[in-house]
């Protein structure tokens, strides 16, 4: 079997937010690459090469690079993390790739992701909607005890899978819309089935919708691109539960005004 | 609440508006086509139920008024959302490509709903000018409902038109049926196969129905008696 593959290489490079952009050819520096390189590996010996030749490396972001972080992530191919599913493009390798084959590397476009530089993007809109509610507002303490609050296993197991997004932006990128629903209503789910996080559940449920919109994400039309890419596999059952609660809380939630003195 | 916005702002609220006015407009297109299948018992029985129809006025006015006011809002809530969702993001991928599977009818159902709908719009108006009001010159004239029917029908471009423009709103209530559940948050995994199958059950009735009509005319199964 051959262990190395040429390939043509298409990289969309772009200055800063401001600048247009533009696809680069990098099919001469995309020869040789071991199949067992993972694609970020592969951009890692691409950008040597240009470092040699010169010329400025592919700004692109990771961290952990064993799937769990949410920092990488391009659109390969018109998919974002390309074409393996369940897989971040950290742990997608060049074996999934024939000899010859052509990849247009793009970043995830959308308005509210601004291009940073080349394929980075700038998430910090998915802070601000996690900032927006995405906690629980009672002092937590030191790590309780195991069930010291007893949870069933499959409420656990459903909020847990909840909790299994990363935050990596695929689902906006994927999203025809550019929404990010799969992720905001992932982020209302772990905590609103929990019962650590019902006291809040309402308020969370029309904060974070609300900053979701602030942020110029597009609306949920049900295409189900989102869950079909995202990395964890977060179900689109979710958004299907913050709608429920969004559209509970918007009927019946009123903020109560806080007091003065408090009890006693 | 510092982020609060209202229900008539977010894509939730203004979903769910999509989805109850489609409903409302889905149980109406149901219930139309039952009734007009009566075409098939002759010119006296479906006469006679257009006359039941406009028996009490007051009704029937609050009947359309109740349609004008769900199209109005469908309409305009979703050519928001799509102008909005099309601003969220400037720049296309220079290669696009899907990346779930689903069947292609589906997938084709749900790529044009903002086709497919202002194409049935369109359709709405003049089969409103066709039946409702009874005048289209050469077509129709006057209250006798059958009699327009056959008339229209009997034209190959104007049947031709019915079955295109209800096999796309059959396409709009495949995608639209299972997709307000969702919208509305009653979708979840215990009900979601039944969901789905009665949603496609549900628009392939309406089309079939719709369909019929204009072909059996049109190949002078029914309305041969008009000339
Ligand atoms: C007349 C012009 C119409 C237009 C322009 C239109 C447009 C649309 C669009 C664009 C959507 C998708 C919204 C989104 O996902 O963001 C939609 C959904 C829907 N439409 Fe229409 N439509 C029209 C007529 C109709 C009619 C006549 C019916 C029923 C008989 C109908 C039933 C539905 C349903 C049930 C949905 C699903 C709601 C949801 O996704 O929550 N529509 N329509
Ligand atoms: S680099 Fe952490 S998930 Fe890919």
């Amino acid at each position: 079997m051959n262990e190395n593959i040429d390939l043509k290489l298409h990289v969309w490079r772009q200055n800063g937010p401001s600048d247009g952009g533009r696809f680069e050819d990098y099919t001469g520096y995309a020869k040789n690459i071991s199949t067992h390189a993972s694609f970020l590996e592969f951009l890692d010996v691409v950008n040597d090469r240009l470092i040699l030749d010169g010329k400025e490396a592919i700004a692109f972001d990771h961290d952990c690079r064993e799937g769990i972080c949410g920092s990488c992530g391009v659109v390969i191919n018109g998919q974002p993390h390309g074409p393996q599913r369940a897989t971040t493009t950290c742990q997608l390798h060049m074996r999934k790739f024939q000899t010859g084959a052509e990849i247009w590397v793009e970043p995830f476009r959308a308005r509210a992701f601004p291009v940073v530089k080349d394929l980075a993007v700038d998430r910090s809109g998915f802070d601000r909607i996690v900032q927006a509610g995405g906690f629980i507002t009672a002092r937590a303490g030191s790590a309780p005890d195991a069930n010291e609050i007893p949870v069933p296993k499959t409420v656990a197991d459903k909020s847990m899978d909840a909790a299994a997004c990363i935050g990596c932006g695929a689902c906006v990128a994927a999203c025809p819309n550019a929404s990010a629903s799969l992720f905001t209503s992932a982020k209302v789910a772990h905590l609103g089935l929990l019962p650590q996080g019902q006291a809040e559940r309402m308020k969370r449920a029309i904060s974070m919708v609300g900053q979701h919109e602030k942020e110029g994400f597009g609306a949920c039309s049900n295409h189900y691109e989102c869950e079909a890419a995202c990395p964890k596999q977060v179900s689109v059952e979710f958004i299907a539960r913050m709608n429920r609660d969004h559209l509970k809380a918007q009927l019946t939630y009123v903020e109560s005004a806080g007091k003065d003195g408090g009890a006693g | 609440m510092e982020n609060a916005l209202t229900l008539t702002q977010t894509g939730i609220g203004k979903k769910a508006a999509v989805a109850l006015t489609g409903a409302v407009m889905f149980g109406f297109v149901l219930v139309h086509m039952l009734g007009n299948l009566q075409i098939f018992l002759g010119r006296e029985t479906l006469n006679h139920y257009s006359e039941m129809l406009h028996a009490v006025p007051e009704l029937l006015w609050v009947a359309r008024a109740v349609l004008l006011v769900s199209v109005v809002t469908h309409i305009t809530l979703t050519v928001d959302l799509a102008l909005r969702n099309a601003k969220a993001r400037p720049t296309a991928y220079r290669v696009s490509a899907d990346v779930g599977r689903q069947d292609p009818l589906m997938r084709y159902a749900r790529k044009t709903m903002i086709l497919s709908g202002p194409i049935v719009l369109s359709f709405i108006v003049f089969h409103l000018a066709h039946l409702t009001l009874g005048e289209v010159p050469g077509l129709a004239h006057g209250q006798d409902v059958y009699e327009n029917v056959v008339r229209g029908f009997q034209n190959p471009v104007v049947a031709g038109f019915y079955v295109f423009a209800n096999i796309l709103l059959g396409l709009h209530l495949y995608h639209g049926g299972h997709s307000l559940l969702q919208s509305l948050g009653l979708r979840n995994p215990r009900l979601d196969p039944r969901a789905r199958t009665a949603a496609a059950a549900f628009a392939a009735a309406v089309t079939v129905g719709n369909v019929v009509m204009p072909l059996a005319v049109l190949v002078r199964a029914v309305g041969a008696d008009v000339q």
